[in-house]
């Protein structure tokens, strides 16, 4: 009871929603960071894993780096990046690049798996009628293969997304702001209401975007598509 | 961190028995929570396959707590169990369980319907089928969940640096390391953390050749 009391007491504050250590703004760089880091890794992800999966080549390429991404824990990467972050810029090197370059890094597998799978998995009949109708390669791609394998390529965003954003709470640690400051905060001041106002709004952020991203993934798929993947 | 070089072999040297004390605390704490995790994930697979209505209850629960960072349940369980192992090994068992009876009910899932048939006729017991067919079966699928869990938690164990000296692993350098600017105490605890979960995945793909000889058989025989 009494946590609940404090926890409630801190997330109703006024004071903690203003200011560059208050709630929407370390939101708004939680979001930020997140948000940045997954569009340069989709844009580098998506386009690979869709033209592996289009042409067949290189397809170890998605299988290797699926496994060697999972042994890769996230706390070791953002550490390892510092040294040589910081040899590029002592500042932004100490407290912004390295979560940064760490959470591309994580998001990319997913979405480069996915988008390969999806595409590799179209029927390949329908990709020879595709070609016999005299469709040229780049409209097999874009108007056969890939809206067939839209439901597969969004949940590959949407694992990336989620992880992203609960990954880098992580960045607290490391000199970033984010929603994690809070944990880190409350840790240190043992200030249970900070530290439960900060596992609420984390907890709160994550599931959020685990629900858009899977509203949007229902949006974004054909409904003709979606009655074929129920059966 | 300029002027210093990138790694100091001397202290490195002379650390060699902490650091191996540290992989030592690595291995324990990320087994014993995959240990544990991995029978109660037996379980609850079991009550699952046998409760097939729970099965997507547990799936939409395990996805929402996978959803929530360690970094952020770590702290919460400090306060509730005080500091202690058991803050550490409860949210590493719950992040196990996620990954586990999803794998297992696939697993006996996969066992062909015929098979089972074929296993009856033949007058096998219900549990010389269990332990006979049905296991050896369900393997691979078990083995791919092992697989993701050892890795994951290997990756979590880094995380309960932030409760302080006492806990971590090799998390405790990553750390340490960053918060003294030494870039030689990060490369240990980051990449040995990284080798360390390699060499896991790797034991996983091994252990999984030698309970199913016969896939690798089938593979040889095409």
């Amino acid at each position: 009871m009494d946590i609940l009391t404090a926890t409630a007491q801190w997330l109703t504050d006024p004071a903690h929603w203003q200011g560059t250590n208050g709630i929407p703004w370390r939101l708004l760089e939680h979001v930020a960071l997140s948000g940045v880091s997954l569009i340069l890794s989709g844009c580098v992800a998506m386009p690979l894993g869709l033209w592996i999966g289009h042409t067949g080549r290189f397809s170890w390429l998605v299988v290797s780096s699926a496994n060697a991404w999972r042994a890769l824990p996230s706390f070791a990467v953002i550490g390892l990046l510092v040294p040589f972050t910081t040899s590029i810029d002592r500042n932004l090197g100490f407290t912004l690049y390295p979560t940064v370059i760490a959470m591309i890094v994580l998001a990319g597998p997913p979405i480069l798996v996915n988008s390969y799978q999806g595409v590799a998995g179209v029927d390949r009949d329908l990709v020879e009628a595709a070609r016999g109708m005299g469709m040229r390669e780049r409209q097999v791609l874009f108007g056969v293969e890939m809206p067939i394998a839209l439901p597969v390529l969004a949940t590959g965003v949407r694992s990336a997304a989620v992880q992203v954003i609960a990954t880098a709470t992580l960045g607290a640690e490391f000199g970033f702001g984010g929603l994690g400051r809070y944990l880190v905060l409350g840790e240190a001041n043992q200030d249970n209401g900070e530290l439960f106002g900060g596992v609420v709004l984390v907890a709160a952020l994550a599931l959020t975007t685990l629900a858009l991203f899977t509203l949007l993934e229902r949006r974004v798929v054909s409904s003709g598509l979606r009655t074929r993947t129920a059966n | 961190m300029s002027g210093e070089p990138l790694v100091r072999w001397d202290w490195l040297f002379a650390h060699l028995g902490p650091i191996a004390d540290r992989v030592g605390q690595h291995i324990y704490l990320a087994g014993l929570a995959v240990g544990i995790g991995f029978a109660i994930s037996f379980v609850l697979a079991a009550i699952s396959i046998r409760r097939r209505r729970l099965f997507p209850a547990i799936s939409v629960l395990a996805t929402g707590v996978y959803t929530i960072p360690s970094f952020a349940v770590f702290p919460v369980l400090v306060v509730v169990t005080g500091l202690s192992t058991l803050s550490v090994e409860i949210p590493l068992v719950l992040y196990t369980l996620v990954l586990f009876v999803p794998n297992i009910v696939a697993g006996f899932d996969a066992v062909p319907a015929d098979v089972l048939e074929a296993a009856d006729g033949l007058g096998y017991t219900s549990s010389q089928r269990w332990w006979q067919v049905e296991l050896p079966l369900a393997v691979p699928l078990v083995v791919a969940g092992l697989r993701l869990a050892t890795v994951s938690t290997i990756g979590l164990v880094t995380v309960s640096a932030i409760l302080g000296d006492s806990f971590g692993g090799l998390g405790y350098y990553i750390l340490d390391g960053y918060h003294r600017t030494f870039t030689t105490e990060i490369l240990v605890g980051g990449l040995l953390s990284i080798a360390l979960a390699a060499l896991a995945d790797f034991g996983c793909v091994l252990l999984q050749r030698l309970l199913t000889p016969w896939a690798a058989a089938r593979n040889v025989a095409r």
